[in-house]
């Protein structure tokens, strides 16, 4: 392995609200995971959410303040980490937007900042430090789920893919219709509930048919919008965190 | 007698686009209907695919999209100096220009054209400006009867109907139901579909073509929009597949085409960028069956009388909104609408508007305002997948301008106490700051510890329903990431 701890480089973890409430085993994966390979992680106790359930629904001025938490959590480290392509996508995407709404050219300047230093975990593996192989065991059959805003908004690329096939024991089943929105879309799926469980629907008839046992993506709230659809229909498929694959190892606990 | 048995032409369906409810309510109607949500994948599906592979063929396709945004953009920004250009040019050409704020002065204009013709009919081009203009309706009231040609307006003329999408607006209706429509309306208002008529495309088109021959031959008027309009020559040009509306460009002695003022461009170079851009995202197809431009009147050879309505309807509103602008753009080739999963799923009619899917989601707004129920809904008709972007032929930013939209429409509502308001302003608190953040963390760890052998919550009465009644939810772990982190690694980052 390219790095062992405390020689890798100084990470700071942005755990998304969601995860810190709901889904704590995602952030832990990357925290082990990026110890394995050297690296620091710190977490800056002052962060709470990218805010993208209010600048998606239309209110701007309540989403400034987390803007102005995000620079202030994150502003001088030189590696902010989050795994979640939607919530990275939303501080790099939207966030300048907000700070131009704020009318603040300070807060511009410092967003533009801590934004070019912002990465999703798949990128911060590839990219920063150059592996795809983090030495991962998973045996199961698995299919991989490329959310919208990872793909679209993020632009991961195929850096999961080449994450995934590099995971010993894992076998990846292809998704039928995988560039489809899996209907979440954040207030989408209660503004439009109808739509967005017709849309999951499909989505998790896809998943039921490559037959793997588990589903994974990127970002938990699809997961959650999957996975809350193949619970109610009894489905022995299950949902994890690309992060939480990436953390099994031959030793640990799949 | 009633109105209904005074008609010249099919009756609409009642009502009015912008009476009805919003996006939410029409799409659970039209979820409820397999047929329409079967014809829909069929369709929408086979078209993304041709359109994939054909765009595929082109290795500079990014660099024909960036030429176009490029292109609409500088007229965009000019778009008052070339407007006169067109109208000196048109007018040098043998045409007549006419200038309309809205829809009831551009109907005004055609109605009182065609009267002055002393006739009662007229043929039409298949145009997206007159349907938003609701014109067939408006001559309708004077008397006058408009014939759609185009096969699919036809369609859905005939089956006292509303378009559905932009470029197949019976794009709802299957082979059987066109035969059914065919079979009972065609007789009443002319060559009627022969008895023994089966659901073969083949014999549809047969008894379309024979149904509009004689329409064809009698008409002295014919209406058309433009997909471009050359500002340089005065130049018009019409894209389509049937060939019907070269028919109705050159039979007729008088042709009055409505055109949008921002159908405009400059020159006719740039119409290059545009004829390789279109067919490929609208019809999936290397170049479209039929192309006819023409400029003013030519002695001797097609309408002789030859009138160009530049219709503004609320685009000039969206030209001043800096968010709104990239939407003037749009060259309605409906990649957007074939690619949209929800689209796919509720089809046109939801959208209440001849403008359906993502470009209809921020275009009507724009042009209409946002006042009605209906425009304020839809800003929210999308998960904001972003699909919608990736083949727009023009690059407009669509999930961007809805998101800027939803904040148009939360402004708008400022003061009202809703669901919606409350529930933003307590996560507002929440996410503030850490500290709040941290209170609302513990008070799902103790929900979660109220019910320790509970992983996922089943139905539940509202507010969890919209969520819960086909969703179940993941119930919150005991302890966040945060207590785990502090636990762990002590209070210190
Ligand atoms: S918005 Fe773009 S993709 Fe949609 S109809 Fe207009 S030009 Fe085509």
């Amino acid at each position: 392995m390219a790095h062992r701890f405390g020689v890798g480089p100084r990470v700071a973890l942005f755990a998304t609200c969601i995860n810190d409430v709901m889904f704590p085993g995602t952030p832990k994966a990357v925290v082990q995971v990026l110890e394995r390979l050297g690296c620091t992680v710190e977490f800056p106790v002052e962060q709470t959410c990218c805010g993208q359930m209010l600048t998606n629904t239309g209110y701007f001025d309540a989403a400034v303040p987390n803007v102005r938490n995000y620079v202030k959590a994150f502003r001088g480290y030189d590696y902010i980490v989050g795994a979640s392509g939607s919530c990275i996508g939303a501080v790099r995407h939207q966030h300048p937007m907000l700070a131009e709404h704020a009318g603040d050219p300070g807060l511009a300047e410092a967003v533009a900042d801590v934004v070019a230093r912002t990465y999703d975990f798949s990128e911060l593996l590839v990219d920063v430090l150059e592996v795809t192989d983090v030495g991962a065991y998973f045996p199961h059959k698995v299919t991989y789920h490329p959310t919208c805003h990872s793909v679209r908004v993020t632009k991961v690329g195929d850096r999961p893919y080449r994450l995934l096939e590099k995971v010993k024991g894992l076998e990846l089943m292809p998704l039928e219709a995988a560039d489809q929105c899996c209907g979440f879309g954040g207030t989408f799926s209660v503004k439009n509930p109808d739509v967005s469980v017709a849309m999951g629907s499909d989505k998790a008839r896809h998943v039921v048919d490559t037959g793997a046992e588990y589903l994974v993506t990127g970002d938990n709230a699809c997961l959650m919008h999957i996975g809350g659809l193949l619970h109610r229909q009894n489905s022995a498929v299950r949902t994890i965190h690309l992060a939480e694959i990436l953390a099994s190892t031959e030793g640990g606990a799949a | 007698m009633t109105e209904q048995a005074q008609r010249r032409t099919p009756a609409p369906p009642p009502g009015t686009y912008l009476g009805m409810p919003t996006f939410q309510k029409n799409a659970k109607v039209q979820l409820a209907d397999p047929q329409l949500r079967s014809n829909l994948r069929h369709a929408t599906g086979t078209i993304r695919a041709k359109r994939a592979e054909r765009v595929a063929e082109v290795p500079e396709w990014e660099q024909l999209r960036l030429a176009g945004e490029a292109i609409k953009n500088r007229t965009l920004r000019h778009l008052d100096t070339y407007l006169v250009q067109l109208e000196e040019s048109l007018t040098k050409a043998g045409a007549t220009v006419h200038w309309a704020r809205d829809a009831a002065e551009a109907n005004a204009i055609v109605v009182g054209l065609v009267q002055a013709k002393g006739v009662d009919e007229v043929v039409k081009v298949k145009s997206m400006a007159t349907q938003e203009i609701e014109l067939n309706e408006a001559l309708e009231h004077a008397g006058i009867a408009a014939w759609e040609t185009d096969l699919a307006e036809l369609i859905v003329q005939l089956g006292h109907d509303r378009p559905s999408h932009i470029l197949v607006p019976a794009i709802h209706r299957n082979r059987a139901e066109v035969r059914e429509i065919f079979l009972r309306e065609m007789k009443q208002y002319g060559t009627p579909a022969p008895e023994d008529i089966t659901d073969s495309p083949a014999e549809l088109a047969g008894a379309a073509r024979r149904h509009l021959r004689e329409k064809f031959l009698r008409a002295k008027v014919a209406v058309s929009g433009a997909n471009f309009a050359i500002a340089e020559t005065g130049t018009l040009v019409v894209v389509e597949s049937e060939g019907n509306g070269r028919m109705c460009l050159t039979l007729p002695e008088t042709l009055i085409s409505v055109v949008g003022i921002e159908k405009v461009l400059p020159t006719v170079e740039d119409l290059e960028v545009f004829m390789r851009l279109l067919p490929r995202s609208s019809t999936g197809e290397r170049m479209n069956p039929y192309t006819s431009v023409w400029t003013g009147v030519t002695p001797g050879d097609g309408p002789q009388e030859v009138h160009v309505v530049l219709v503004d309807n609320g685009r000039t509103n969206a030209l001043a909104d800096p968010q709104g602008r990239p939407a003037l753009r749009c060259i309605r080739c409906s990649a957007c609408l074939n690619i949209c999963p929800v689209y796919e799923r509720v089809g046109g009619h939801a959208y209440g508007s001849v403008y359906p899917g993502p470009i209809g989601a921020v275009l009507n707004p724009q042009l209409r305002g946002i006042s009605s129920k209906i425009d304020q809904s839809l800003p929210y008709a999308s998960s904001l997948c972003g699909a919608c972007f990736d083949v727009c032929p023009v690059r407009i930013p669509i999930p961007d301008m809805l998101v800027h939209l939803r904040h148009e429409v939360a402004e708008h509502k400022r003061g009202h106490v809703g669901v919606q308001q409350t529930a933003m302003a307590v996560a507002g608190w929440v996410l503030s700051d850490h500290k709040h953040f941290e209170l609302a963390e513990r008070a799902a760890g103790l929900a979660a510890r109220a019910l320790p052998n509970t992983t996922h919550l089943g139905p539940l009465p509202w507010p969890a329903s919209p969520w819960t009644r086909a969703r179940d939810l993941p119930m919150p772990p005991a302890e966040s990431f945060r207590t785990w982190w502090r636990k762990e690694r002590g209070e210190a980052r």
